[in-house]
């Protein structure tokens, strides 16, 4: 034990004299650690985020797809529906009995790039996401009028509109379409609470708003005299011949297997009922190489820094050769004189490691609104997991390997040193 | 110019003495023979003139007095152990234990300030550390003072001292915790004739305080005038 202590003083006297030669590889160890533990903790809160784009969903219904296609356009907002479904099919889904709610989506149409979702107020009542949170609104209300519309919050944020502004949509998508449903403009009516999902990117407005702004489209293009004007509009009724995609919730859950079963085989129309949480996973398998690629990255720049740490205790082996055969002679163990160049690398793997957790602390305290506004990213501090304890841990001991190297050495070079260590 | 001589009990037999070598010989990998030295035997808190010029394996000889070297032939009895014979960690321990070195020059563990230099063999050794007293670092601290170190000297980094300084603070370090041997090899090379023999008689005086025996080396035979005994190492054969 007085071995151990007086190992662990004259290490950490050691480091303290050579603090200029060391602070630099104490840097570069301190950056790699910080990217790592920065991209295993990314990782982990994107998946997170990215697994609770929707919670509390039981199926998504929609033409007969891919499971990742129809994941893709009904909650991402990417893509294009195959094919939509009729109004009688959603019809039937709303008075199925072991059927909970429905919430209808009707994509095709934006709004300067972004998504335009007709659906109803079941949206806002029954949509789900993160840990079983539901949609709030940061100002004004769900809509009342036929030409409301409620603004995702990223989408209010980047247009700066507010309650009260009127827009006009784009028939289909893209940010420079030409056909603009400019003789129907909508007025915000609500702005949506920042949800960390594709929400946030979303403009919602009414099924039968939806309908309105395309009487006269039957062709794909506005055809002059039969379009209506907004009060025409408010007089009539409509009936949307379909929608694209329905979000279903069931009143028993252990229902959802057999619900999906029935779904894919209706006879009615060709339909996909999916699992939202395993298409989501099977997406996040594709994604996640791209993660993977990413941490072992940030560990050969750990690896690299490392090597960076062992050639520079290499040098300073020759400087301390003097040194070393003056605690030889005083009665250290050679043993004692490895253990040096071991404490010495560990000291500095755990003072990077300590350094990196303050570095990304900071970081990330500084870049989370940044990332919240151009990524939809929540990212907030907690506590490490495993996986990070893991990152944290290995960097110490690697450098307590690689610190073989010059340990070894050392041990070899003192058994052999005579007096004075240079005969 | 000193006597010491009266002091010291004249007997050879085993525990009374320091040192007993006999028939020494070592041979350094890549020489064809071996270096012989001449037998040694010196009583304890005797001191002992070891001459030699340069190339007559003086260095090597303190290497196995110390334990750092084993011999090809012939054996070392330290205190009356016969320590040549033990296996490396037993004589390190015996080193840490009994003996002090100071070398020619650059003594000092350079990241650690004089009075932690001096420290530094009770904190290799518990016994050495018993002999010192429980406040280690005044002890080590009134050693400087004897050798002319202030307070101030003492706190600084060794690395600020002048070589005169350094080495009176590497032989605080092998004076302190009472160690039976001390072995120097040419501690006064790089000093002035004056400090050479204020450094020396210093050192000699200590160690009979404390009933150490010192093994001086060293080319100078100006210096033999302060010891009692003497050995010229006439060369390898």
């Amino acid at each position: 034990m007085n071995a151990l202590r007086l190992a662990l003083s004259l290490t950490a006297a050691s480091l303290w004299h050579r603090r200029r030669v060391l602070a630099l590889v104490c840097l570069t160890l301190t950056l790699s650690v910080t990217l790592l533990l920065g991209i295993q903790y990314l990782r982990t809160e994107v998946r997170q985020s990215f697994n609770n784009t929707i919670t509390g969903t039981d199926l998504i219904v929609g033409a007969r797809s891919g499971q990742l296609n129809l994941l893709l356009y009904t909650v991402f907002h990417l893509g294009d529906a195959t094919n939509n479904i009729r109004w009688s099919t959603y019809q039937q889904l709303r008075t199925d009995e072991r059927i909970d709610w429905v919430i209808p989506l009707s994509l095709g149409d934006s709004y300067r790039g972004h998504r335009v979702i007709g659906t109803n107020t079941q949206f806002f009542e029954r949509f789900g996401y993160g840990d079983e949170q539901s949609l709030a609104l940061a100002s004004g209300d769900w809509f009342s009028d036929l030409f409301d519309v409620v603004l995702g919050a990223n989408v209010a944020r980047q247009m700066t509109h507010r309650v009260g502004d009127r827009i006009t949509l784009s028939h289909g998508g893209g940010s420079t379409s030409f056909s603009r449903h400019d003789d129907l403009p909508f007025r915000v009516s609500g702005v949506l609470e920042a949800t960390g999902t594709p929400v946030d990117q979303a403009v919602f407005i009414g099924l039968d708003a939806m309908e309105a702004i395309h009487v006269g489209w039957e062709s794909g293009v506005a055809i002059p005299g039969r379009t209506l004007s907004g009060d025409e509009a408010r007089e009539r009724s409509y009936q949307p011949d379909s929608i694209t995609a329905a979000l279903l919730g069931l009143k028993r859950p252990i229902l959802t297997f057999q619900v999906q079963r029935e779904l894919n085989q209706y006879t009615g129309e060709p339909l996909s009922a999916i699992l939202p949480g395993v298409a989501l996973s099977r997406l996040w398998q594709v994604m996640g190489q791209f993660e993977k690629a990413l941490l072992a990255i940030g560990g050969f720049v750990v690896v690299t820094s490392l090597v960076g740490l062992v050639s520079v205790l290499l040098t300073l082996q020759a400087q301390r050769r003097r040194e070393m055969a003056i605690l030889r002679a005083t009665g250290a163990s050679p043993a004692l004189i490895a253990s040096l160049y071991s404490l010495e690398s560990l000291g500095l793997a755990l003072l990077s490691c300590l350094l990196a957790v303050v570095l990304g602390a900071l970081g990330i305290t500084a870049l989370s609104p940044w990332l919240l506004e151009h990524y939809g990213l929540q990212l907030g501090l907690r506590a490490l997991n495993t996986d990070e304890w893991a990152v944290l841990g290995s960097v110490p001991l690697a450098a307590l390997l690689v610190s073989l190297a010059p340990a070894i050495s050392s041990w070899l070079t003192s058994r052999r040193q005579g007096f004075g260590g240079f005969e | 110019m000193t006597e010491k001589t009266a002091a010291t009990p004249a007997g050879s037999a085993g525990t009374d003495n320091a040192i007993h070598t006999r028939a020494l010989a070592y041979r350094w990998p890549g020489m064809d023979t071996a270096m012989v030295f001449p037998d040694i035997q010196l009583a304890r808190g005797e001191h002992l003139f070891l001459h030699g010029p340069s190339g007559t394996g003086k260095s090597t000889l303190l290497g196995l007095l110390s334990g750092l070297l084993v011999p090809e032939r012939g054996t070392v009895q330290l205190l009356g152990e016969t320590v040549s014979d033990w296996p490396n960690g037993a004589r390190d321990r015996f080193r840490a234990d009994h003996l002090g070195i100071i070398f020619q020059q650059f003594n000092l563990v350079p990241y650690l300030t004089a009075s932690g230099n001096a420290e530094l063999p009770c904190r290799l050794s518990s016994s050495r550390h018993k002999r010192a007293g429980p406040g280690v670092s005044t002890v080590a601290r009134s050693l400087l003072a004897q050798l002319g170190l202030d307070e101030e000297t003492a706190h600084r980094k060794v690395t600020g001292l002048s070589i005169g300084q350094q080495q009176r603070v590497a032989a605080a370090r092998a004076l302190i915790g009472a160690p039976e041997i001390i072995l120097a090899d040419e501690p006064t090379s790089a000093l002035d004739t004056d400090n050479r023999d204020r450094f020396l008689e210093l050192l000699l005086t200590m160690a009979a305080e404390q009933g150490t025996s010192v093994v001086f080396v060293s080319h100078d035979q100006a210096l033999a005038r302060h010891f009692h005994d003497h050995i010229a190492l006439e060369g390898r054969s």
